[in-house]
């Protein structure tokens, strides 16, 4: 049913539906709204969850992991510092093999504090064992989550999912969001079915120590799962699709990338904004195209050298940036197209809520097309 | 050991992790003066020192990290400790 829907409460829908058995979360800006929501459908017994107030987002994923290990379906959210209090739990939910499914309302790191959007946050956890999958609208938020879960429960993957959006831009905006209906959902996502469960009477531990001789071959073994659920998210993404009309078969989505001779690379809302701009200067003859990176980790190398292939330069729309080096996003097309000649120039733009307009997606190709790149775009160079 | 997902394993596994590995100096338990008095086995931090049949200590070397408190509390001296080629 189409509802209007602000982002947070679109996404609250969306667990919703997913029945999760445990909900663990510490509220913190912007992702408030998610976990408000979802506590008053507890509360309101609209949802048959166990709801836990925890005092910080540490102990928030740690009561996660503990319940999924009991084999229940678990579900958090957080953003930025909340975030950074999990690190140490992120690591230890991927490599116990728990398939929770997180929520990231992406908002800038501090210091300085700032409580306004950049990615920074989820893509310093890039390299935990977690999916990260990123919404460009608030019905692509929606449907991530359904796609998260089924990609993450399956015994071919057991990894955990952040499904990411961006805060306040997302979060708090209000969009018509197509909500499946739970009978809908229930086909589609059956009951977790957990390999192991901690059960008193068979007594298991998780996470055991592993010496020198066997700790190379878990983290192995992670790297095989996240290379599965590759195949694993496109066959769901197309089931979806199948289903619901919104064909998620593909971990990148290219647009009017078919004749461009410069590509943007984005990631989440920023898209939106970009595919209005490419239409203006495709108006004006300049042959731009945008490729959106739905899924950064796993990272789909061979997806974005194939829908790359046909370019002469890639600008890259970094929302974050690997402070000593260049902007995330920037380094794995680099790397997807080693060896292609293609020029690859990137622009560290948005970070703490910087407004992005038409006009600046406009410029950032303007300097692309002069070979001007690998900076900030939009500094003020007043202040500095 | 075969893996399995998550690390998960029941009670006791711990058993499959030969510590012995991290040892650089072995307790060589020599014999010439022992008295029996089996104060290698109550000051080993592991655990791992144990009273054979005809009443002499030795080390489980699978799990002795060889931190060398039996060779240095032994009363007669003669526990001594040998470095390792691996």
């Amino acid at each position: 049913m189409m509802e209007i829907l602000e982002g947070s409460h679109a996404v609250a829908e969306a667990v919703k539906r997913c029945r999760p058995q445990v909900i663990a979360a510490y509220p913190i800006t912007p992702q408030t709204h998610i976990v408000e929501a979802l506590a008053s459908m507890v509360a309101d017994c609209d949802l048959d969850a166990d709801y836990i107030c925890v005092e910080s987002e540490f102990s928030a994923l740690s009561a996660c992991l503990g319940a999924s290990a009991a084999g229940s379906r678990v579900y958090s959210a957080t953003t930025s510092q909340g975030l950074a209090l999990m690190f140490e739990v992120c690591f230890n939910v991927a490599g116990m093999r728990q398939p929770v499914v997180m929520t990231i309302a992406n908002r800038a790191m501090g210091a300085p504090l700032n409580i306004w959007n950049d990615q920074q946050d989820s893509i310093s956890l890039r390299d935990s064992g977690w999916m990260q999958f990123y919404a460009e609208d608030n019905q692509e938020a929606n449907d991530l989550h359904y796609i998260a879960y089924k990609v993450a429960e399956n015994h071919d993957v057991l990894l955990p999912a952040m499904v990411c959006f961006d805060g306040f831009i997302l979060t708090h905006t209000y969009e018509p969001v197509d909500i499946p209906t739970q009978e809908e959902i229930d086909a589609f996502l059956p009951p977790y079915q957990p390999v192991n469960v901690l059960d008193a009477k068979n007594p298991m531990s998780l996470g055991m120590y592993a010496t020198p001789d066997y700790y190379m071959e878990f983290r192995y073994e992670i790297e095989e799962a996240m290379k599965r659920a590759r195949k694993v998210f496109a066959e769901v993404g197309a089931e979806f699709g199948e289903i619901f009309g919104r064909d998620y078969s593909g971990m990148v989505e290219g647009y009017r990338l078919e004749d461009a001779d410069i590509a943007l690379v984005a990631m989440g809302s920023i898209c939106g904004t970009t595919k209005d701009a490419i239409d203006e200067m495709r108006e004006d003859g300049k042959k731009v195209g945008l490729l959106k990176i739905r899924s950064f980790r796993p990272f789909p190398s061979e997806e974005v050298k194939a829908a790359l292939a046909g370019v002469s330069k890639v600008a890259i729309l970094d929302k974050n940036i690997s402070l000593g080096q260049k902007g995330a996003v920037a380094l794995e097309v680099k790397d997807a197209l080693y060896g292609t000649g293609t020029e690859v120039l990137d622009y560290i733009i948005a970070l703490g809520g910087r407004d992005v307009r038409k006009r600046d997606i406009r410029a950032v190709v303007d300097l692309a097309e002069k070979g001007i790149g690998d900076q900030f775009y939009g500094l003020r160079t007043e202040v500095l | 050991m075969a893996l399995r997902v998550g690390c998960a394993a029941p009670p006791g596994r711990a058993h499959d992790n030969k510590t012995g590995s991290w040892r650089v100096f072995k307790p060589i338990f020599k014999y010439e003066q022992c008295v029996k008095c089996g104060l290698c086995e109550v000051v080993c931090p592991e655990g791992c020192v144990y009273e054979r049949e005809d009443g002499y200590y030795v080390a489980d070397y699978d799990y002795c990290k060889g931190c060398g408190l039996c060779a240095e509390e032994c009363p007669v001296d003669d526990i001594e400790m040998v470095q390792e080629e691996k």
